[in-house]
């Protein structure tokens, strides 16, 4: 090919040595990565960031949160939302509410509230409101906002105990939010650990695993939940039956993302790069993690975020229903639990408030979750 | 490419091969049958030699290759590696053999992985039979061997869908070389490639084994291609060797007529003698491996075909006029 073809052929062949990408190696682009195909998909990276901003917005719910989430307010049970205002009478008096006027209505012998619009309530700003600790240590009482003094404050109204059902949402966030995250953790590590053995393995580890997601895909899911919750201990602290409810969620997940994982793994397996690797001595565990896992890893992670909502409102029904966290404990699903009344809804609808973030937030992931599956896989479409 | 006088001590001796597939005819409840892939195959490969293996779609050429690695448990037979039996050998027990054992494959790119760079792909060996050696070391491995297969050191961080395919198989070349090894089993190289390019990957091929003394299984279904680059030449039909020989001895003179009918297919670049060539035409298909012909496998397309070849089993004899020349037909040429 190089000097012998030369001299055989008579015609002009040039001796120096053929260097076709000599200077623009460096020039050629990089392929769109995964972040730059996600941020391609608009809707998807806005509820990215929504995502995103809600989350890190979890530390600091106590200085955003206006009380404290078991804050009563006798004087003001039920009380409407209040809107802020900045003109009063055409004047500017800069962010204000209007206070209330209760009143006892004769025939219900309820006070009801309204909003007296003779009582200008100026907001404060990085107020010092009631105490609390900083990530749970840092003793503080700055507010974000804070009602004038001796006045309350009720941008969404508050509930039969009085309590500020902002407040109760922006705390109930923490609970909803990291539930979701928590379950499908404990999912995806069940999942990915009997997929890629169901997958890797086969045989009869094939079979029984795939027996074993059929029985519990079967299982009707509310009525195994609502099971499996009510025999939590009711002697278990709050936060341990936290965590026994993430756990049900996820125990209850994971056979979807098995299966998911199982089929990827056993495609991978018969691909010619995986047989290439296994020709050159690589171990199985070397095959899983680098020539399987990249390459499942973010349809995995599609997957997981898919399964997010599931939880959150797996989380919001168990809680709805009286069977998942209990007060004290706030959470979005708490929450809706006390406005299970429809009398009480239709006088104080302001108390369904927690659907709004149950929606964004399932909503978001939903979002989320298709467009990473689309910039998991830009040829599947 | 000129072809280095092969010495003839073996490397890998393959004796009565055999690779059964159990096959379930009937749907769920019907007779378990075996598909013969690979029906009694023996034949040696020597070091330094080039050894083509050439057969149609379903003759069981590549199931041969896999069988050699261990990929495809042999159901009968030696794969005598290094006057060792490595039929059956488990992986860890195959593994120190993988190092100067190794292979590339049809589809350069369905054999790389497509998260990884070229560098990685080329140093997997390196990784899995050297991870001692420094980062330094291992660039400087990987390197010296894209220098060697044409690759420019620039490329090393590049992914697979960034190179065209004639590229990829120089990677895949390049990872198979990595460790120098003995053997390189070269399952249809050439196959996924554009014509223009395939010439490229052969002479490659060829001037690496000049260079590194290496030995070479070369599988294709073409034979002008196997031809030109082997040593000698194995035909497979059905799973059966038709006949070993020579390359020069079997251009020269093909005994079977199997072999007869293939070499007149392939297309000679002389146009007079391409023009005066009288070509063999074989009638229908590969029987099924399932139910194969009785005696003689070839028998239902063969033009000589009589009594005699669906009674007897042909056996694989020196009936070519030399003693490495073997034919397995009744009426041999």
């Amino acid at each position: 090919m190089t000097d012998a073809a030369a001299r055989q052929t008579s015609r002009y062949v040039s001796q120096a040595p053929f260097q076709p990408e000599d200077d623009d190696a460096a020039n050629v682009p990089n392929p769109p990565n995964f972040m730059a195909r996600l941020r391609a998909q608009r809707l998807a990276y806005l509820a990215f960031g929504v995502l995103l901003t809600l989350y890190a917005m979890l530390p600091f719910i106590e200085f955003l949160a206006p009380y404290d989430s078991e804050t009563r307010n006798p004087d003001a049970i039920y009380a409407p939302p209040q809107s802020v205002r900045l003109f009063h009478d055409g004047e500017f008096r800069g962010p204000f509410v209007y206070g209330y006027s209760a009143r006892v209505n004769e025939e219900t012998f309820k006070r009801e509230f309204t909003i007296d619009k003779t009582k200008v309530q100026p907001l404060r700003f990085f107020c010092a409101g009631e105490a609390y600790h900083f990530l749970g240590f840092i003793p503080a009482n700055t507010r974000l906002i804070c009602a004038a003094p001796g006045e309350s404050l009720f941008l969404l109204g508050s509930d039969r105990l009085g309590r500020d059902v902002l407040s109760r949402v922006l705390y109930g966030g923490r609970v909803s939010l990291t539930i979701g995250l928590f379950g499908v953790t404990i999912s995806l590590v069940l999942g990915v650990f009997f997929g890629v053995l169901a997958g890797y393995v086969g045989g009869w580890v094939d079979t029984v695993i795939l027996r074993i997601i059929e029985t519990l895909r079967s299982l009707p899911e509310l009525p195994i939940w609502m099971a499996l919750a009510a025999a939590l201990p009711a002697a278990w602290s709050p936060l341990w039956i936290y965590f026994g409810i993430t756990l049900i969620l996820g125990l209850l997940d994971w056979p979807g993302l098995a299966r998911a994982v199982r089929a990827r793994v056993l495609a991978l397996r018969e691909e010619e790069f995986a047989i290439a690797a296994r020709l050159m001595g690589a171990s199985p565990a070397r095959i899983m993690t680098l020539h399987m896992a990249p390459n499942f890893m973010s349809h995995l992670i599609a997957s997981a975020t898919l399964a997010v909502p599931a939880m959150i409102l797996g989380e919001t029904a168990l809680s709805f229903l009286g069977l998942g966290l209990k007060p004290p404990v706030t959470s979005w699903g708490v929450m809706l639990n006390e406005a299970q009344n429809l009398a009480v809804l239709e006088v104080y609808p302001w108390l369904l408030t927690p659907l709004i973030p149950v929606v964004v937030v399932v909503l978001a992931f939903n979002l989320l979750g298709d467009g990473l599956r689309d910039a998991a896989d830009p040829f599947s479409r | 490419m000129s072809k280095p006088a092969a010495t003839s001590s073996a490397l890998l001796s393959v004796r009565g091969l055999k690779v059964y597939f159990p096959v379930r005819q009937g749907g769920l409840f019907g007779r378990q049958l075996a598909l013969k892939a690979v029906d009694g195959v023996s034949f040696d490969v020597r070091a330094g030699e080039t050894l083509g293996v050439v057969g149609e779609s379903g003759s069981g050429k590549s199931t041969i290759g896999r069988a050699v690695l261990q990929l495809i448990k042999p159901t009968a037979g030696q794969v005598v590696w290094l006057g060792e039996n490595i039929a059956g050998f488990s992986r860890a027990k195959m593994k120190p053999k993988r190092q100067s054992l190794q292979i590339v494959f049809q589809d350069p790119l369905a054999s790389l992985n497509p998260r990884m760079t070229a560098g990685d792909i080329i140093a997997e060996p390196l990784d899995t039979f050297e991870p001692g050696i420094g980062r330094d070391e291992r660039r400087r491995r990987v390197e010296e061997i894209m220098a060697k297969v044409g690759l420019l050191p620039q490329m090393i961080n590049r992914y697979p869908h960034e190179f065209s395919g004639g590229q990829n198989q120089r990677i895949g070349i390049a990872r198979a070389m990595i460790l120098r090894p003995k053997l390189i089993i070269a399952d249809e190289p050439v196959s996924a490639l554009d014509v223009s390019i395939r010439a490229q990957i052969i002479n490659l091929l060829g001037d690496l084994q000049k260079e590194f003394g290496i030995s070479l299984i070369f599988i294709s279904h073409d034979l002008a291609v196997v031809r030109h680059v082997s040593h000698r030449v194995l035909v497979l039909y059905l799973g059966k060797v038709m006949e070993i020989a020579d390359s020069t001895a079997l251009n020269a003179r093909p005994r079977h007529p199997y072999t007869q009918a293939l070499l007149s297919a392939a297309p000679v670049p002389d146009p007079t003698v391409e023009r005066e060539k009288r070509r063999i035409v074989l009638q229908g298909d590969l029987p099924s491996p399932l139910n194969p012909p009785s005696g003689c496998v070839f028998r239902t397309r063969c033009p000589k075909a009589q009594a005699k070849c669906a009674a007897e089993i042909p056996k694989l004899e020196p009936r070519g006029g030399s003693a490495d020349h073997l034919v397995a037909c009744h009426f041999p040429d």
